[in-house]
C-alpha cells in the first residue's frame, strides 16, 4: 500500500524529516508516537502534499504510483485522507455542500457519476450515525464556531464519506474529552477494512487502547528510532521518551 | 517553499465585442450648446433643458472629487462623446422594429430581448450607448398600472412624475458627476409603481456601452407609491477598449410610506487588461429616499467590473420606522481599484440600517469600504449594524476601511465590526486535501465569505453573481 523510503524534507529551510523508512500493508494500523518536534505531523503533511514542505530526497510509493509525484488533490482522490491535526473553518460554506463536493471530485476522478444533493443526503444519513450526529450538523458552517471535539469528529465525519484507501490521522485524539475520544476511535474502527491502511499519529498511547495497532513507531529527531508491536506503546507510556530519544541523540 | 496563492492569468472577458453599427453621434466636448443639441434631439419641454443648463452652470464651478482612495489619470471632459444612439428611422412601434444587429447583440450578450424568449417574469429595458433600444413587457405590466419604460418617453408621455421626483433625491448639483450627469444624461429607465401594487415580475435594465470615446450617462429613477413594492435588476457591460470610457450615472429611488424597493446590481463592465490599460471608469451617485413612514429600500450590489468603482448607494432614512439595506460584494482584480461603500442618513425615528460589505481583493488591486452612518438629532432609537469584511488573496493587492459614523441623538445605537482575512494557503490546502482543485477551492472559499450578501439577492441572479465571481478570480491562484 504505502512505501516510504528514506524519506527527508525541510520546513523554512530547516530539515526535519530526516530519512524516514515505513512499510505499511493493505489492512494494517501503524501508530507514530514520538515526543513534540519530533517530526509526526510533518510526516503526515508530507504525505499529504503540504506546499510548506519541501521533500528534498527520498520516496514514497502509494499502490505501485509514486505520491510525491501528485498533487494534493490527486493524492485525495487516489484515497489517501488527512484528518487534520486543526481542522479549518470554511465560514458561509455547509457542511453538506463541503462534503457532497469532496465526494463528487473523488467520484469525478474515478470516472463515475456525481451524486445528486438528494441522494447524497441518503448516503449522508448512514454516514452521520457513525459519529451519533444528527442531520442539523450538515447546515453549519465547516468547522466555523465547532468546538474542538466538534471538529475532530467532523473530520471523522468527512473520512466515513470519502471512504480512505489510507487514512492518516494526525493527533486526532488531541482535545477529546473521552467520551468523544470513544466516538472518534470506534468511527475509526468501523471504517477499516481488508483493503485500506491507517496511520494513527499520537502522542498518547490511551488512543491505542481503541485504535489497537499492528505496529507503532517512534520518531525522535526526524528519524523513527525504535519499531514495535502494541506493547511498545504501553511501554512508552510507562517510561516516556526519553531513554529513545537519547538514544536517537547518541546516533546522531 | 513554493505558495499556490501566487501567479496571475487574467480569462478573457467575454462581452468584450464591439456592435458595428450606425450611430447618431454629436461632436465632441461638452457646452452648453451640446446641452441644448441633446435637448432637442430628445424633443424635451423646456423645464428640463433649463434644468440641465442649470446643472451644467453649477458643474463648471465644481471640481472633480479626489478624496477617494483611487489613481487615475486626468479627464479630459472636452474629449467625450456625449451622447451616441444607434441610428434609426422612426420611433419604434413594436420590438420586431428594433435593428437585428442590436438584438443579435443582446441575444449574445445573453439578454434576449424576444419576450417570447425571455424567462418569465422578468421584463428588460436595454439601453444602447445613449439610448434606451427596447423595453419588453410594457404592455403586461400596464395592466397592472406600473409604468416601465425609457426615462425619455417618460419625459414625453409622463411629464408630471418626472418633474415632481426629478432630482429629489440627487439634487442636480449634489456632486461633480451628478452634475455632469444632469447636464448631460441621455436616457435611462424610469419606474412608476402605483399605490398599492406589487410589480408582477422582476424590472431589469441591461446597460451597454458599444461606441468608441462615448460616456454613458444615463438616470434611473424608480418611484414606488404608498405600499407598493418592487424588486430591479441592473446589469452592465461594454467592449473591451484600450482607452478608458466614463460611466457617470445617477439613480434615484423613492419610496413612500409602506413602500418597498429593492435594487440589485450584477455590474460586469470591462475593467481593463491585466496590467490595468482600458477599462470603464464607474463613477455613479445612487441613491434612495424612504419618504414614508415604513417604507424600505435595499441595495444588493455585486461589483466585479470596471476598472475604477467610485460609488456609495445610500438611504435616507426620512419616513419614522423606515428601514435601508445595503449589501455589497467587490472584486478586484488586476489593476482594478474600488472605493465603495454606503450612507445611511438617519432622520426619522425607529430607523433601521444593515450595512454588510465584502470586499475581495486579488492581483494588484486596492479595493476600499468608505461608509458613512449618521443619526440626525430627531432619529430617536435609531439603529445600525455594519458588517464589513475584507478578504485578500494574494500579496500585492490591498484592502482599506473608511468608515465614519455620526451619531446626533443619545438613543441612536450603531454596531460596526469588521474583518480582514487572508484565504489561507491552509483553507486552500485542507480543500485540496478533501479531492478538489485549487480553483474549486477558491470559488467555494470565497462564495462561502458572500453568502450574506447573495442570499439577498433574487434567485436567478444570484446563481449569475456566483459563476461571475468565478469567473472573475479564475486564474487568480496558479
Amino acid at each position: 500500500m504505502l512505501e516510504i523510503k528514506n524519506l527527508t524534507a525541510t520546513a523554512g529551510g530547516v530539515e526535519i524529516l530526516r530519512g524516514i523508512t515505513l512499510t505499511v500493508n493493505a489492512g494494517e494500523v501503524h501508530a507514530i508516537m514520538g515526543p513534540n518536534g519530533s517530526g509526526k505531523s510533518t510526516l503526515a503533511q508530507v504525505l499529504a502534499g503540504h506546499p510548506a514542505y519541501e521533500v528534498t530526497g527520498g520516496s514514497v510509493t502509494y499502490k505501485g504510483q509514486d505520491l510525491l509525484d501528485m498533487e494534493p488533490e490527486e493524492r485525495a482522490q487516489a484515497g489517501v485522507f488527512l484528518a487534520f491535526q486543526y481542522p479549518v473553518e470554511i465560514p458561509g460554506v455547509t457542511n453538506a455542500y463541503f462534503l457532497r463536493a469532496a465526494y463528487n471530485a473523488k467520484r469525478k476522478a474515478q470516472g463515475l457519476e456525481e451524486l445528486d444533493p438528494m441522494d447524497f443526503l441518503d448516503l449522508l444519513e448512514e454516514k452521520l450515525k457513525l459519529v451519533e450526529w444528527g442531520p442539523e450538523i450538515m447546515s453549519r458552517a465547516v468547522n466555523a464556531g465547532f468546538s474542538g471535539g466538534e471538529k475532530k469528529r467532523n473530520e471523522i465525519l468527512q473520512m466515513a464519506v470519502l471512504e480512505p484507501s489510507l487514512a492518516i490521522l494526525d493527533e486526532t485524539d488531541s482535545g477529546l474529552d473521552i467520551d468523544a475520544l470513544k466516538i472518534v476511535a470506534d468511527g475509526v474502527n468501523a471504517l477499516r477494512r481488508p483493503d485500506s491502511a491507517t496511520i494513527v499519529v499520537t502522542h498518547y498511547q490511551r488512543l491505542l487502547n481503541h485504535i489497537v495497532p499492528d505496529q507503532v513507531h517512534v520518531l525522535a529527531g526526524g528519524r523513527i528510532v525504535r519499531s514495535g508491536g502494541k506493547e511498545l506503546a504501553l511501554e512508552l507510556e510507562e517510561r516516556g521518551y526519553e531513554w529513545l530519544t537519547e538514544a536517537a541523540g547518541a546516533v546522531a | 517553499m513554493t505558495s499556490p496563492v501566487e501567479s496571475f492569468v487574467q480569462q478573457e472577458y467575454k462581452y468584450g465585442f464591439v456592435t458595428d453599427i450606425e450611430a447618431d453621434t454629436v461632436p465632441r466636448g461638452l457646452n452648453e450648446d451640446i446641452i441644448r443639441l441633446i435637448s432637442a434631439k430628445k424633443e424635451e419641454p423646456a423645464f428640463l433643458l433649463e434644468w440641465r443648463l442649470a446643472a451644467y452652470r453649477r458643474w463648471l464651478d465644481m471640481t472633480e472629487p479626489h478624496w477617494p482612495n483611487v489613481q487615475y489619470p486626468p479627464i479630459d471632459y472636452q474629449d467625450i462623446i456625449y451622447y451616441s444612439a444607434p441610428r434609426q428611422a422612426k420611433p419604434l412601434g413594436s420590438l420586431d422594429e428594433v435593428d437585428p444587429e442590436l438584438l443579435a447583440t443582446y441575444e449574445k450578450l445573453g439578454i434576449s430581448l424576444s419576450e417570447q424568449k425571455r424567462l418569465s417574469g422578468v421584463a428588460v429595458d436595454a439601453i444602447f450607448d445613449s439610448v434606451s433600444v427596447a423595453t419588453t413587457f410594457k404592455d403586461k405590466l400596464k395592466e397592472h398600472g406600473v409604468i416601465f419604460c425609457s426615462f425619455s418617453e417618460a419625459v414625453r408621455e409622463h411629464p408630471e412624475l418626472v418633474r415632481k421626483y426629478l432630482g429629489s433625491v440627487v439634487p442636480a448639483g449634489d456632486n461633480f458627476f451628478a452634475a455632469l450627469n444632469a447636464a448631460v444624461f441621455t436616457d435611462g429607465s424610469f419606474v412608476y409603481i402605483p399605490k398599492g401594487v406589487t410589480c408582477p415580475m422582476e424590472l431589469s435594465t441591461y446597460f451597454r456601452i458599444n461606441a468608441a470615446d462615448t460616456g454613458q450617462f444615463e438616470r434611473t429613477l424608480i418611484v414606488a407609491d404608498e405600499g407598493a413594492t418592487v424588486s430591479y435588476l441592473e446589469g452592465c457591460t461594454a467592449p473591451k477598449r484600450d482607452t478608458n470610457q466614463l460611466h457617470a450615472a445617477v439613480v434615484e429611488l423613492v419610496a413612500l410610506e409602506g413602500a418597498t424597493i429593492k435594487y440589485s446590481t450584477v455590474q460586469n463592465w470591462y475593467a481593463g487588461d491585466s496590467e490595468g490599460v482600458g477599462g470603464i471608469y464607474n463613477f455613479v451617485t445612487k441613491r434612495g429616499k424612504c419618504a414614508g413612514a415604513r417604507s424600505r429600500i435595499t441595495w444588493t450590489q455585486v461589483e466585479t467590473g470596471s476598472a475604477i468603482t467610485w460609488k456609495y448607494p445610500s438611504v435616507i432614512l426620512q419616513g419614522d420606522d423606515s428601514i435601508g439595506e445595503f449589501y455589497s460584494v467587490a472584486v478586484v482584480n488586476n489593476r482594478q481599484q474600488a472605493d465603495t461603500g454606503t450612507k445611511m442618513i438617519h432622520v426619522g425615528r425607529n430607523t433601521r440600517s444593515t450595512i454588510i460589505s465584502k470586499g475581495i481583493s486579488a492581483g494588484r488591486g486596492q479595493n476600499s469600504y468608505r461608509g458613512l452612518v449618521k443619526m440626525l438629532p430627531k432619529a430617536v432609537g435609531a439603529r445600525n449594524y455594519t458588517q464589513c469584511d475584507s478578504m485578500l488573496i494574494g500579496n500585492a493587492c490591498g484592502a482599506h476601511t473608511f468608515p465614519y459614523i455620526d451619531v446626533q441623538h443619545p438613543s441612536a445605537s450603531v454596531e460596526h465590526e469588521a474583518s480582514t482575512s487572508k484565504i489561507g494557503e491552509d483553507q486552500i490546502f485542507y480543500c485540496k486535501q478533501r479531492g478538489l482543485d485549487t480553483e474549486d477551492a477558491i470559488s467555494m472559499i470565497v462564495n462561502g465569505f458572500c453568502k450574506d450578501v447573495f442570499q439577498n439577492l433574487p434567485m436567478e441572479f444570484a446563481v449569475e453573481a456566483q459563476k461571475l465571481l468565478g469567473i472573475s478570480l479564475e486564474g487568480s491562484v496558479g
